[in-house]
């Protein structure tokens, strides 16, 4: 039991890695999104559900081994750019992580942009305040302290989802687990060891968030 | 469309089956969890220090690791559980559990630690009055919980409880590294002799939408249903 957990906590930096790089760019990805889906425009509107509705109704398994082992199978794709990191299991995760996640974060954002009361934008406007300066400096604020609690659990999410890089041939924390598991047939030690590496990462993400929601803790 | 001719020629009626397996599954599943959601909220609800603590830790360790690693520990350390339980009756023979039975049950016992938070949501949204009158009115303590408590949480526990089964429905695609020949499995076989994954795990994504899609539909109706009166 003792001797796993060198090796499993190693294995947590590449966990590690997987989560906050796909967190970087899911971000992005949801912020661009949350946008297109307050657009006036149906057709940008309707794309930008159907991204969210495709991505969060499929499991996250499929999306992997869509990118992973679909994309590979086009021909074009392999002849360009694209194939040095399509052929990498390790940023196909990522890519499929960053989907995924982008499309539960612009509902996040959405509901938190649409929670923001008009009179607050009235107010700018009517001050005089350029539309640009009225986003940056009045949306954003207010709309990422409604969407703390909700980005909490969905980074908790992608933590765990980070698990399934492993089915992929990625040797992350469950990856590792499970091949300590196999070699060595002791499920519950490593279950413990590994569960706890895992619970303890929940923790600070969940103390984190709480401590950045004390902080833009203030009243709109 | 060949890839999916029912009948020895295609993969249609394999992934017919397929679907219908991973139905089956969460349907157990989300069974199994209401199971132990109907154990466990009353613990997390119980002013009793021990008991509550038993509440708290089953919900913070199911929810705070993930399905995967909880789908191995069934599946490696399922039978070897089972064995050690039945040496001490003096059973010293293999025993192999079904794939089935462990999937449902590693998933349904994630899907109980959601369930059990909605549960517990509802319970704690209800109105204080609603317990004092019928404590005042002298209602016995189990008539109280089945006429007056259960069909007003039922009515908030419902949205929750379609966010729970749309999670359990999507969690079982993992059981399928267990063998189970579900929707991810079939098609992990179909694209494995065909050499065409691009095309079997679209279809699955595909039907994994339908489920979603369909299965909201059913819940939306039952939602109206429980919210008559309101």
């Amino acid at each position: 039991m003792i001797g796993s957990f060198p090796k499993l906590l190693s294995a947590t930096v590449i966990t590690l890695k997987l989560l906050s790089l796909s967190l970087f760019f899911g971000l992005f990805i949801g912020l661009l999104f949350a946008i297109l889906r307050m657009s006036k425009n149906p057709i940008i509107n309707k794309f930008a559900y159907g991204y969210s509705y495709v991505f969060r109704g499929t499991p996250l398994l499929v999306q992997i081994f869509i990118i992973y082992f679909g994309l590979g199978q086009i021909e074009y794709l392999r002849s360009t750019f694209l194939w040095v990191i399509l052929k990498e299991p390790y940023w196909c995760a990522v890519i499929a992580f960053a989907l995924n996640t982008g499309a539960y974060t612009s509902e996040i954002l959405r509901s938190a942009f649409q929670t923001i009361k008009p009179g607050l934008i009235e107010a700018g406007k009517s001050l005089g305040i350029p539309n640009k300066v009225i986003f940056y400096k009045i949306q954003i604020p207010i709309a990422i302290k409604q969407s703390l609690p909700a980005y909490g659990n969905e980074i908790i999410l992608m933590l765990k989802g980070t698990s399934l890089a492993s089915t992929v041939t990625l040797m992350d924390l469950t990856g590792v687990a499970k091949y300590i598991i196999s070699t060595t047939f002791k499920p519950i030690e490593v279950f413990i060891v590994a569960g706890g590496i895992y619970l303890f990462m929940t923790f600070c993400v969940h103390n984190f968030i709480k401590f950045l929601e004390k902080k833009y803790g203030f009243q709109t | 469309m060949e890839l999916l001719a029912f009948g020895k020629t295609g993969w249609g009626d394999e992934l017919f089956y397929a679907t219908l397996m991973t139905l089956a599954v969460s349907i157990t599943a989300m069974l199994i969890g209401f199971f132990f959601a109907i154990i466990f909220t009353p613990l997390k609800l119980s002013k009793h220090k021990t008991l509550n603590l038993i509440g708290n830790f089953y919900t913070t360790v199911i929810r705070g690791v993930p399905e995967l690693l909880v789908i191995y520990l069934f599946f490696f350390g399922g039978s070897g559980a089972i064995m050690f339980v039945a040496s001490m009756f003096g059973y010293y023979e293999y025993i192999e559990i079904n794939a089935f039975i462990t999937g449902s049950f590693a998933i349904g016992i994630i899907s109980g630690a959601y369930s059990t938070e909605v549960f517990r949501g509802a319970i704690q949204s209800l109105d204080k009055g609603q317990f004092e009158a019928s404590k005042v009115l002298g209602i016995k303590k189990h008539i109280q919980f089945y006429k007056i408590i259960l069909p007003q949480m039922l009515r908030l526990a419902i949205p929750n409880l379609s966010n729970v089964w749309q999670i359990t429905l999507k969690d079982t695609s993992l059981i399928s590294v267990t063998g189970l020949v579900e929707i991810m499995r079939q098609s992990y076989i179909a694209a494995g002799s065909t050499r065409d994954p691009l095309f079997f795990y679209s279809f699955a994504a595909v039907l994994y939408l339908l489920l979603t899609y369909l299965s909201m539909k059913l819940i939306n109706k039952l939602e109206v249903k429980y919210s008559r009166g309101f």
